[in-house]
């Protein structure tokens, strides 16, 4: 079996590991370590400062981050708590399929020695 | 069993699963168009899952209940919202109360199926999705409910064997 999933040291660098996005996974760690207005990370990245809101939308939603306007600004707050939880689920959730995906294949094992077989011709 | 990838997604309430199958496309597409295999991998083995026959099309709901080791039931649905017949399907799943009605503030996982011929059988990628932290937490916790009520099941089990 090939699991690309490597569990590294801390539970953090797993989710960090885990983020498919990359410009997500770099304003997350960014705004781990500190505050950020959406415009000073807009002018990290080569895309629209639209694109970048749109990147901070998804992971608001997600409650991975927090925005609060101060002034004219709007700042982005990290949110640690969330992606460790929203980590642990994945894992729960992961290990319902491994678990589904096995009974899968006992099935079609059993078909086949059943003889129970539903194939056309072969190709 | 060859599980070929996993791509987790904490920031958009995401997982993706790729699996490869000796079997042929055909085969691994009824594991989810037939109500009675269906039932067989759904549920885990202490709440083993009873589908409703169904007819996979788009706006289909199907009905299921999962029975755990006392007896108990727990409902669900899914509500089909497409379907390529034997290459994928997208549907929504919840649980649902015992007339099967969903339980709307328990929220809804949302889930592609893929299933393409390769050389060595199958590949089905299955990518689900959550709307909210919170629904998700909700969902799992329900999940976790089944399983725990299973692992104590199988302590008594070896508890009464020794």
């Amino acid at each position: 079996m090939v699991v690309q999933t490597k569990l590294s040291d801390t539970e953090v660098d797993l989710v960090f590991h885990a983020l498919a996005d990359a410009t997500r996974r770099d304003i997350v760690s960014r705004v781990m370590v500190r505050e950020q207005s959406v415009s000073s990370l807009a002018a990290g990245y080569a895309m629209s400062f639209a694109a970048v809101q749109k990147h901070v939308a998804v992971l608001e939603r997600a409650s991975l981050v927090t925005k609060q306007r101060n002034g004219r600004e709007q700042v982005v707050h990290g949110n640690p708590e969330a992606l460790r939880r929203a980590s642990r689920l994945l894992d729960r959730y992961e290990e319902l399929w491994r678990d589904r995906v096995s009974r899968m294949e006992d099935i079609l094992a059993a078909d086949d020695r059943r003889g129970d077989q539903e194939e056309g011709a072969p190709a | 069993m060859t599980i070929t990838d996993i791509i987790r997604s904490p920031e958009t309430l995401s997982l993706t699963f790729v699996n490869e199958f000796s079997a042929s496309p055909d085969r691994v597409w009824q594991l989810w168009a037939d109500n009675e295999k269906l039932g067989r991998w759904w549920g885990p083995p202490t709440w083993p899952a009873t589908f409703a026959p169904f007819t996979l099309s788009a706006g289909e709901r199907v009905r299921y209940f999962m029975t755990g080791p006392d007896g108990e039931e727990a409902h669900g649905y899914w509500i089909i919202d497409s379907v390529d017949e034997g290459r994928g399907l997208t549907f929504r799943d919840g649980f649902a109360d015992k007339d099967g009605n969903p339980v709307e503030d328990m929220g809804q996982t949302t889930a592609t199926v893929t299933i393409e011929p390769i050389d060595s059988g199958t590949r089905m990628t299955l990518a689900s999705s959550f709307a909210t932290l919170e629904q998700f937490e909700q969902l799992m916790e329900m999940q976790m409910d089944l399983g725990m009520t299973e692992a104590l099941g199988q302590i008594e089990a070896i508890l009464a064997e020794g």
